[in-house]
């Protein structure tokens, strides 16, 4: 018998109350569906690697010109102290997502919220950065200068989806709706935030670190 | 009851309630991003425009883009319309309540009083059999619409000169022919995979059945949009929208742009729920070696589909996003990279060739045994050569690119990874004849579906290696022979094998038997009318006659052939409304089918037609390979006895064998024969 196929749980005894229409379903239990909705997270992370991978290659493409491969002037102090940020906010997610694990209410509610107000301050941190870098080039500019809203906007808008399911996470966690053993909303979302902090890393070196800025800013 | 019965069904027809809730948001969206637009000081769209169209006081431009005001404000309806269709249809209310901390609902069918139950094919319903049935019914919408439009711009190459299209109308009907037929494909291999799977493997659903209803619907307002694009303008750059044209091209370039980018959404929330369920869902006792062929066809094709995907909609986002706020991604002159955006195409666009074909040839590696009376033959080959393809699949993109501003040195290591996928393709082949040859062959309409889409698929497969070739490749190169050749490669992988299955399931889904004359009838019609006109497509391709143009002299002597072509295409096209006819008359007034008609060893095959609710009353275990036909005392399934369905007296049996019903299972034993 293969170890990866689905054992019969006949009548489980965890499980969803169901009335008699539904005589012939055998509920799945709680800690199957868990797998389940681990591996189709990770698999919708995987794919959204490859937009990201996407991304980066097009940077890596159109980052070559007659100047050499180069990258958009930008301020390196901002983009270290964004970055920290996000990687520190990072920290509290996982740190709620311990805490949860642990019944530990108060640290969890603390570090959803403190991971928020994190998130929130990196986006506030792009807007930022967007309007400083107006100042030097134009969406509709040089494709180097575009390159770099687009990443970052793609990125940002991934961010305030995590902000968005941290929300909800908090919402209903300062109600009460978590528990050491079903957590599953928080863990998603922890991932999820994992997971945009990693994509941040490594568009935070492309953009920042890798090639040299013009001599003359033409564009 | 206050409200009327028939308001109340209205009401509980979801797709109803989603266009109503999407033209509520749509409207209220463009209103929003004007007042946006206007807060930040920018241009804003005269919203009366749409309805000025369509009483006729004002046409939209087709040569001249948009200004962007227009664009924005309504490339933001129709996402607005996008998320308030969903949302009105109901695919979201369970995540809605979970997000505010409710319960929401047990994510499975409740019939309601006094709704009837036929309404559920038309609203949020999250029974795999249900949403499957819900895709092959789009699908085959979608194909005839799709194939309207191509038999329009047949007739008018069928003779030199333009006779009653324009060059911009060409365009257009080339363009939405290609991407509706590559949504229909799309939605027919959701449609076999979502029906088919979860039964194969002995799963009483999906494994994310709300999700599965979900990735349905959210393909409905992607074919609106796609329809759209042709009263907004249209678009000239056919499905491949390559820049700089299509950053150009007319407002209806972003309806298509959008479309496809939210259709994208449909297959990788699609193909992960499916790589999920193969993964955790197998009845106990199927190993990897045990699994039907079409699951590891859904497999391989579904590892492309959601990685693969997301290079398509990033493509299609970035010239939207070129179209909107002018980041010169493919603009030369500003640093942009028009070769760029044919790499990041055609990851996906050539990959995707085998997400339709991959669960096609799966069908076919189902049927052949099943009218064989043989066990498949190379069972492990064929289900490796799956993942070979899958796995080689992202290796070949650039041959699309060969006349391209690509560096040339890379036309060889393409030409070579090329060559290559030939090879699993060839060993299913082998492996197909190995399991025919000898065989107790059984001529039946689905069989001749299949042993079709083997011949086409052939021809489809041996004219490939020449475009391949860097030397033949650039001359063949925007031909006509490309266009036989994907299409005699997609009929004969995809639609031949995806009608075999529709009259190989036919009984398993609607409990009727089809016509079978009349299934024949359709299938020689179909296939004579096909091949005349691929045949005659690579005649004229060879002989030099470009693709995508309107018009061609008639000194060339192309006439007889396109008109042959034309006459063809008219056949085939006319033959599916036999097969929509058979269909339609048969699920009513057809006769009860057995059970297991074709005697086939599958599971789902045991189980009552048409299928309950939730396929097995309890998880049978697997105990044998599928295939085992003609083999003694050889046993696949252990059911439950009230899953395992007994011989009806009455039933229609195409094949008059004594055992015809219940074979392959520990109850009746499969004789040889």
């Amino acid at each position: 018998m293969s170890t990866t196929a689905l054992e019969p749980i006949a009548h489980h005894g965890a499980v969803v109350e169901h009335d008699g229409h539904h005589g012939g379903l055998i509920p799945i239990a709680p800690e199957r569906q868990l797998q389940f909705n681990r591996l189709g997270m990770w698999l919708f992370i995987i794919s959204e690697t490859f937009l990201f991978a996407g991304i980066l290659i097009m940077r890596i493409v159109l980052g070559r010109n007659e100047d050499g491969f180069t990258r958009p002037e930008l301020s390196q102090s901002l983009g270290l102290v964004i970055t920290s940020i996000l990687l520190v906010s990072s920290f509290f997610v996982n740190r709620a997502e311990v805490a949860i694990k642990h019944n530990d209410r108060f640290q969890f509610n603390l570090s959803t919220f403190l991971a928020i107000l994190l998130g929130l301050i990196f986006v506030g941190g792009v807007v930022y950065e967007w309007d400083e870098a107006l100042n030097h080039f134009k969406p509709d500019g040089h494709i180097e200068g575009g390159l770099f809203f687009f990443m970052t906007g793609v990125h940002a808008l991934h961010v305030i989806t995590g902000v968005l399911f941290l929300l909800i996470v908090f919402f209903n966690g300062i109600r009460g709706h978590y528990s050491s053993k079903s957590h599953w909303g928080v863990e998603s979302a922890a991932l999820y935030w994992h997971f945009v902090d990693v994509v941040w890393v490594f568009f935070y070196v492309a953009l920042y670190l890798i090639g040299t800025v013009p001599e003359t800013v033409a564009h | 009851m206050l409200i009327p019965r028939p308001l109340r069904i209205l009401y509980h027809i979801g797709l109803l309630r989603g266009l109503v809730v999407g033209i509520i948001a749509m409207i209220a969206g463009m209103i929003l991003t004007n007042i946006v637009r206007a807060a930040f000081g920018m241009d804003t769209m005269d919203l009366m425009l749409p309805l000025k169209a369509l009483f006729g006081s004002t046409v939209w431009q087709a040569r001249t883009s948009p200004d962007t005001a227009t664009e924005i404000v309504t490339g933001m309806g129709a996402i607005f319309f996008t998320l308030g269709f969903l949302a009105g249809v109901g695919s979201m209310n369970d995540w809605f309540a979970w997000s505010i901390g409710l319960k929401g609902g047990d994510g499975h069918f409740h019939p309601k009083e006094g709704i009837p139950t036929w309404t559920r094919y038309f609203s949020f319903d999250t029974n795999h059999k249900v949403v499957g049935i819900q895709y092959g019914l789009t699908s085959i919408l979608v194909l005839m619409v799709g194939g309207l439009f191509a038999l329009i711009f047949r007739t008018e190459l069928a003779q030199p000169g333009l006779q009653f299209l324009n060059n911009q109308q060409y365009n257009n009907y080339i363009g939405i022919h290609g991407l509706l037929m590559i949504a229909a494909v799309l939605l027919g291999v959701g449609a076999l995979s979502n029906y088919l799977v979860p039964i194969m493997i002995g799963a009483q659903d999906m494994a994310f059945p709300r999700l599965n209803g979900f990735s349905y619907w959210i393909g409905v307002p992607a074919a609106i949009l796609l329809l759209m694009a042709l009263p907004m303008g249209g678009f000239d750059t056919g499905w491949t929208a390559y820049p700089p044209l299509s950053v150009k091209a007319p407002l209806g370039m972003q309806f298509v742009l959008l479309s496809i980018f939210i259709l994208g959404f449909q297959s990788i929330v699609g193909s992960i729920n499916l790589l999920v369920t193969i993964f955790m869902m197998r009845a106990p006792g199927m190993t990897w070696f045990r699994m039907p062929i079409f699951v590891w066809g859904v497999l391989a094709a579904s590892l492309l589909q959601f990685t693969a995907t997301q290079f398509f909609g990033l493509a299609f986002i970035s010239v939207l996003i070129e179209r909107w706020v002018n980041i010169p991604f493919y603009d030369p002159a500003r640093g942009g990279n028009v070769t760029l955006y044919q790499h990041i195409f055609w990851f996906y666009s050539h990959p995707t060739v085998y997400i339709w074909v991959l669960p096609g040839l799966g069908v076919i590696s189902e049927i052949l045994p099943v009218f064989s009376r043989k066990p498949l033959f190379g069972y492990k080959p064929i289900a490796l050569s799956s993942m070979a393809i899958a796995f080689m699949g992202y290796l070949v993109w650039a041959h699309h690119m060969f006349t391209s501003a690509m560096d040339p040195f890379l036309r060889l290591p393409f030409m070579l990874t090329t060559l290559t996928i030939a090879v699993p393709t060839g060993i299913k082949f082998f492996n197909w004849i190995g399991t025919l040859w000898g065989g107790k062959i059984h001529i039946s309409t689905p069989m001749l579906f299949s042993l079709g889409a083997f011949i086409l698929f052939l021809l489809g497969g041996l004219t490939g290696p020449p475009n391949g070739l860097v030397v033949t490749g650039i001359h063949l190169h925007d031909t006509h022979w490309v266009v036989a050749h994907f299409h005699i490669t997609v009929f004969g992988g995809f639609l031949f094998s995806f009608l075999s299955a529709i009259y190989f399931w036919f009984p398993k889904m609607t409990g009727k038997m089809f016509n079978e004359f009349l299934g024949r009838v359709h299938f020689w019609f179909m296939f004579g009318g096909f091949a005349t006109f691929a045949l005659s497509l690579f005649r004229i391709g060879v002989l030099g006659m470009p693709r995508r143009y309107a018009d061609y002299d008639s000194a060339w002597g192309f006439g007889s052939l396109n008109m042959l072509a034309t006459i063809g295409a008219f056949t085939a096209g006319g033959s599916m409304l036999i097969f929509i006819f058979n269909m339609a008359f048969s699920a009513r007034y057809g006769v009860k089918a057995a059970p297991n008609p074709w005697r086939s060893r599958s599971l789902e095959w045991q189980i009552a037609s048409p299928v309950p609710e939730f396929n097995f009353s309890a998880i049978p275990e697997i105990v044998g390979h599928p295939y085992d036909y003609g083999l003694p005392g050889a046993v696949y399934a252990i059911l439950s006895p009230e899953d395992q369905v007994a011989p009806l007296e009455d039933a229609y049996t195409p094949l008059d064998q004594p055992e015809a019903v219940g074979s392959g299972v520990a109850a009746v034993p499969v004789a040889g024969d």
